[in-house]
């Protein structure tokens, strides 16, 4: 299928890329580690305070992360103008997005769970028993992130006011990733782990919902 | 899905307009440029010939008017091969990979095998493993034509190719362009004044703020129009 062959070869340049400029992980892990270290030292919270906003505090600082990890995302595509190049070559625009968002979900999920070992760390927070639980909350919340960033990452790569316009349309449309996400890896983090199946339902509604939304209208936003 | 043709296409402007805004840079164009083809596109900066081009290459979508292709049959499009002033190269790739990579996407057979003629056809073949970042300007600029040439298309449309380029370049070029255009493929270069490029041409144009102000085939008043004495 050209899709899914032209998907991956553009996935395989993505993450070459980053394999040589190591721009885009090391930005992330940095902001989050800072993030994380500087509640921590602020605060100062009871393992149970953890456990009741960590969570919270874990999604937010991964929010904030991703908005730099997406901003350059269709930026660097521009400045060759490359973009038009892949527009001429594959048969299917939807590959682009595709490779892209595949691209950004490793990366931010790569991050969040490395990044997860200092939260435990600095928050007195067992993490290891659950793993593989949070580990399933974190991609459907990485892909919820990455469906919608990369989207938007597209639309602001054109405008005037690029820097700032990404993190003003990104957050607030990111609120239901945010809510069901934060549910979740609480519920995972209680002294009794449970893993939520309602919260979620609420975030592969989401993935679905807006990657087929990218799929249908993708190519315009590709369009000068 | 329709299926590229590598087949020489030729292409028909009708009442195209573009506007950026308020500004026009394509003023109601109609023009038809038929299969094989070889027509050099002259005017002053911001007279309209790279949004031309563009619109030709079907990555920018004019205002009003249509475009259609003509050469192909139903379900067809034509395979495309632009060159524009940016380089369309990646600079963390090398010239190697940046070639086996739109080759794959284009879903050219033997991918390696193109992509090594490409090198060496451009002179770079020794330079296939370096990051494109350390190019030079003219290095890179062949390194774009040869991206443009993965797919043999059937519609080569030029920016400007000759940027950068040095003496030696620029006669690889020209006898690159003459190989095209003898072996029947529809070329369509914006170019500025009369150069050794623009003598290939088997048809001149001249655009003036977005208008096409004079478009001939006899080589007999091509210098007028590249020097805008033609009116």
């Amino acid at each position: 299928m050209p899709l899914l062959s032209n998907t991956a070869v553009l996935l395989r340049k993505e993450l070459q890329s980053e394999y040589r400029s190591h721009e885009l992980l090391t930005t992330a892990s940095v902001f989050i580690l800072i993030v994380i270290v500087l509640f921590s030292f602020t605060f100062d919270p009871t393992s149970a305070e953890s456990r009741q906003f960590g969570p919270g505090l874990l999604w937010l600082a991964f929010l904030f992360s991703a908005s730099l990890m997406l901003q350059p995302c269709f930026l660097k595509e521009r400045t060759n103008d490359t973009l038009s190049a892949l527009r001429l070559a594959v048969s299917d625009p939807f590959a682009i997005f595709l490779a892209k968002l595949c691209a950004n979900t490793i990366f931010l999920l790569v991050t969040e769970l490395l990044l997860l070992f200092v939260f435990a760390v600095f928050y007195n927070v067992a993490v290891l028993s659950v793993f593989p639980k949070l580990a399933l909350v974190f991609f459907l919340g990485s892909m919820g992130i990455a469906t919608t960033g990369t989207a938007l990452s597209a639309i602001s790569s054109l405008a005037r006011m690029r820097e700032v316009l990404l993190p003003l349309l990104l957050m607030p449309l990111l609120v239901p990733v945010l809510i069901p996400s934060t549910e979740a890896t609480k519920a995972l983090l209680e002294a009794e782990p449970t893993l939520r199946w309602d919260w979620l339902g609420i975030l592969i509604a989401f993935d679905v919902v807006f990657l087929t939304a990218l799929w249908l209208f993708g190519e315009y936003l590709l369009e000068e | 899905m329709s299926q590229r043709i590598g087949r020489p296409a030729g292409f028909k402007f009708n009442n195209i307009e573009k506007r950026f805004g308020t500004l026009y840079a394509l003023r109601r164009v109609s023009l038809e440029i038929a299969p094989g083809e070889c027509v050099a596109v002259t005017g002053r900066n911001g007279s309209g010939k790279t949004t031309l081009l563009r619109i030709a290459s079907q990555l920018t979508r004019p205002t009003r008017g249509d475009l259609n292709f003509s050469g192909l049959s139903d379900g067809e499009v034509p395979s495309i091969g632009y060159v524009s002033h940016a380089v369309m190269l990646y600079d963390e790739l090398t010239a190697e990979e940046n070639l086996l990579m739109f080759a794959r996407l284009m879903g050219i057979p033997e991918p390696e095998k193109r992509a090594v003629t490409l090198l060496e056809a451009t002179d770079l073949a020794s330079r296939a493993r370096s990051l494109v970042r350390t190019f030079s300007r003219g290095m890179k600029q062949r390194l774009a034509i040869a991206r443009a040439l993965l797919q043999e298309p059937g519609l080569l449309l030029l920016d400007e190719p000759g940027t950068g380029l040095d003496t030696e370049s620029m006669a690889w070029l020209v006898n690159t362009v003459r190989g095209l255009r003898d072996e029947g493929r529809t070329i369509v270069m914006s170019v500025h004044g009369e150069s050794a490029l623009s003598q290939l041409a088997t048809r001149a144009m001249r655009l003036d703020a977005g208008v096409v102000f004079a478009d001939t085939r006899s080589g007999a008043t091509f210098q007028a129009v590249f020097a805008g004495t033609e009116a």
